[in-house]
């Protein structure tokens, strides 16, 4: 593996089993950190906030970077728009520690993502399948997110892409390599991973879940259905009790498997954010959609 | 010989392939019995401040402390911090076992991290510059009396012994070597 790459996913291997909180500002980011977070995510609005308001999501404003940077001690990773490398590139150059090329801002290039070789700092891209996954790899990433319907409160679509992954890895263990050129092109991801692959039974890079975590049962579930961890987004800041939450799903994001501590940890949180039906959602206002 | 890893957060499953290679198991350790009959245990990289939080929760504060005391013990990046003496940048608690300074992210952020050879300061294993994965890694500063330099990079100290603890500020989990792991597995031997 090149230097650079094992950098890359060095630090995705150290965030394992770890949560990743969405945060607007540096009080949100302190609160993050107290929690247990392992690092924190910045952007500028939250999923939630983003649907309802509408308008053009971009990358977070500088100096709301640069002031949770100040904050925490944990990684600090920012959100830039499909295919924006100039946003990347000044994120980088502000020194934040990873950076999501993500489906929840507006993408700014609806045919190219990022080429994320050309950078020091480590991406994560979101994914609803192994093509799609392998294809971000195939780019540079060095996390797959497995996408969900961010600032929806519904599980469900994490669900679906979370299987949908599994099950097409699985299936690539069970093929003749004489098979794999096929799958290859019908996957539209590189020969070399498909490869990779087949042999190894699971994704070259880290596999976290994201979109819809709202409650500590659903970031259990991810886990238990493969996530090395999960991405909370709207969730946390939309609950009735942030700080309560975010001890909770930190807690039942390693303890995933113990039904007790579970139960103990979804004691006292009150309500958690209102969720959404993806089924009345829009095409349009499908956020997973985003990217290809 | 029964080989634990702390598993409340961080890079668990490079540890578990490593000590599988040399033949050995690795079991997850979240909660105060999973201590019991182990021979040895090791704490991977990650966030110390996510372990120090998640430790406290699961009641294994006090348990590990007096563990790390008796038993080898190898704290890798996170690790080394949790096992440390006094940590700095930011200050916080840890588990007192190595005598020595931990100062956090001390060679920066995620950009300044960097592979280097790290090479052996004492007549160690086969003695030759081994590949060091160094990721927001910490620095190991005041070393008490006790305290062995076991690999050094151009003049800093980078992996260390004292008794049963070992502690790295680099990641050889995430390399092809794995002559530190049967380092570790051989001081765990030795005091079974």
């Amino acid at each position: 593996m090149a230097t650079e790459m094992k950098l890359k996913t060095g630090l995705a291997e150290m965030l394992k089993g770890g949560v990743i909180m969405d945060v607007v500002n540096a009080e949100q980011a302190k609160i993050a950190e107290k929690a247990g977070a392992v690092a924190v995510m910045a952007l500028e609005r939250i999923p939630a906030d983003i649907r309802k308001e509408g308008g053009v999501a971009r990358m977070s404003p500088v100096d709301k970077v640069l002031e949770i940077m100040e904050v925490v001690s944990i990684p600090v990773m920012a959100k830039a728009r499909i295919g924006h490398f100039v946003e990347a590139m000044i994120l980088e150059n502000l020194g934040v520690d990873f950076i999501d090329e993500s489906e929840v801002l507006t993408p700014a290039d609806e045919q190219y993502h990022i080429d994320k070789f050309q950078f020091k700092v480590p991406f994560v891209c979101g994914a609803r399948n192994l093509g799609e996954a392998l294809r971000r790899i195939g780019e540079g990433a060095a996390m797959i997110r497995t996408k969900g319907e961010a600032g929806s409160g519904n599980i469900v679509e994490a669900v679906r892409h979370l299987r949908s992954l599994r099950s097409q890895i699985r299936r690539l263990t069970t093929l003749g390599h004489e098979e794999l050129v096929n799958e290859a092109k019908e996957l539209g991801a590189p020969l070399t991973l498909v490869e990779w692959v087949a042999k190894n039974g699971k994704l070259p890079v880290p596999n976290f879940a994201a979109g819809g975590v709202a409650t500590p049962a659903d970031a259990a579930l991810c886990r238990w259905l493969g996530a090395e961890s999960v991405f909370v987004g709207s969730g946390i800041f939309k609950s009735e009790n942030p700080e309560q939450l975010a001890h909770s799903i930190v807690e039942a994001t390693t303890h995933f498997e113990d039904a007790a501590l579970l139960a103990k940890c979804s004691r006292g949180l009150g309500s958690a954010m209102r969720g959404l039906d993806v089924h009345l959602l829009k095409p349009e206002e499908r956020l997973a959609e985003r990217g290809w | 010989m029964k080989i634990g890893i702390l598993s409340l957060q961080g890079a668990v499953s490079p540890h578990l392939d490593k000590l599988s290679e040399l033949g050995v198991r690795g079991h997850w350790v979240k909660q105060p019995k999973d201590l019991e009959d182990l021979s040895g245990i090791i704490l991977p990289g990650g966030e110390s401040s996510t372990m120090l939080h998640l430790l406290r929760k699961a009641h294994l504060w006090e348990p590990l402390k007096l563990f790390v005391q008796k038993k080898p013990t190898w704290g890798i990046c996170a690790g080394a911090i949790l096992l440390a003496k006094e940590v700095v940048s930011p200050q916080q608690p840890s588990l007192e076992a190595l005598d020595v300074r931990a100062v956090r992210n001390a060679y920066g952020r995620q950009t300044e991290s960097f592979i280097e050879r790290v090479k052996p300061s004492v007549q160690w294993m086969d003695a030759e510059p081994m590949e060091g994965v160094f990721i927001r890694a910490p620095r190991f500063e005041t070393l008490g009396p006790q305290v062995k330099i076991l690999f050094s990079l151009d003049s800093e100290p980078v992996m260390l012994h004292q008794g049963k603890t070992l502690a790295s500020s680099f990641h050889p989990e995430l390399t092809s070597a794995n002559k530190f792991h049967q380092f570790f597995l051989k001081l765990c031997q030795e005091s079974c």
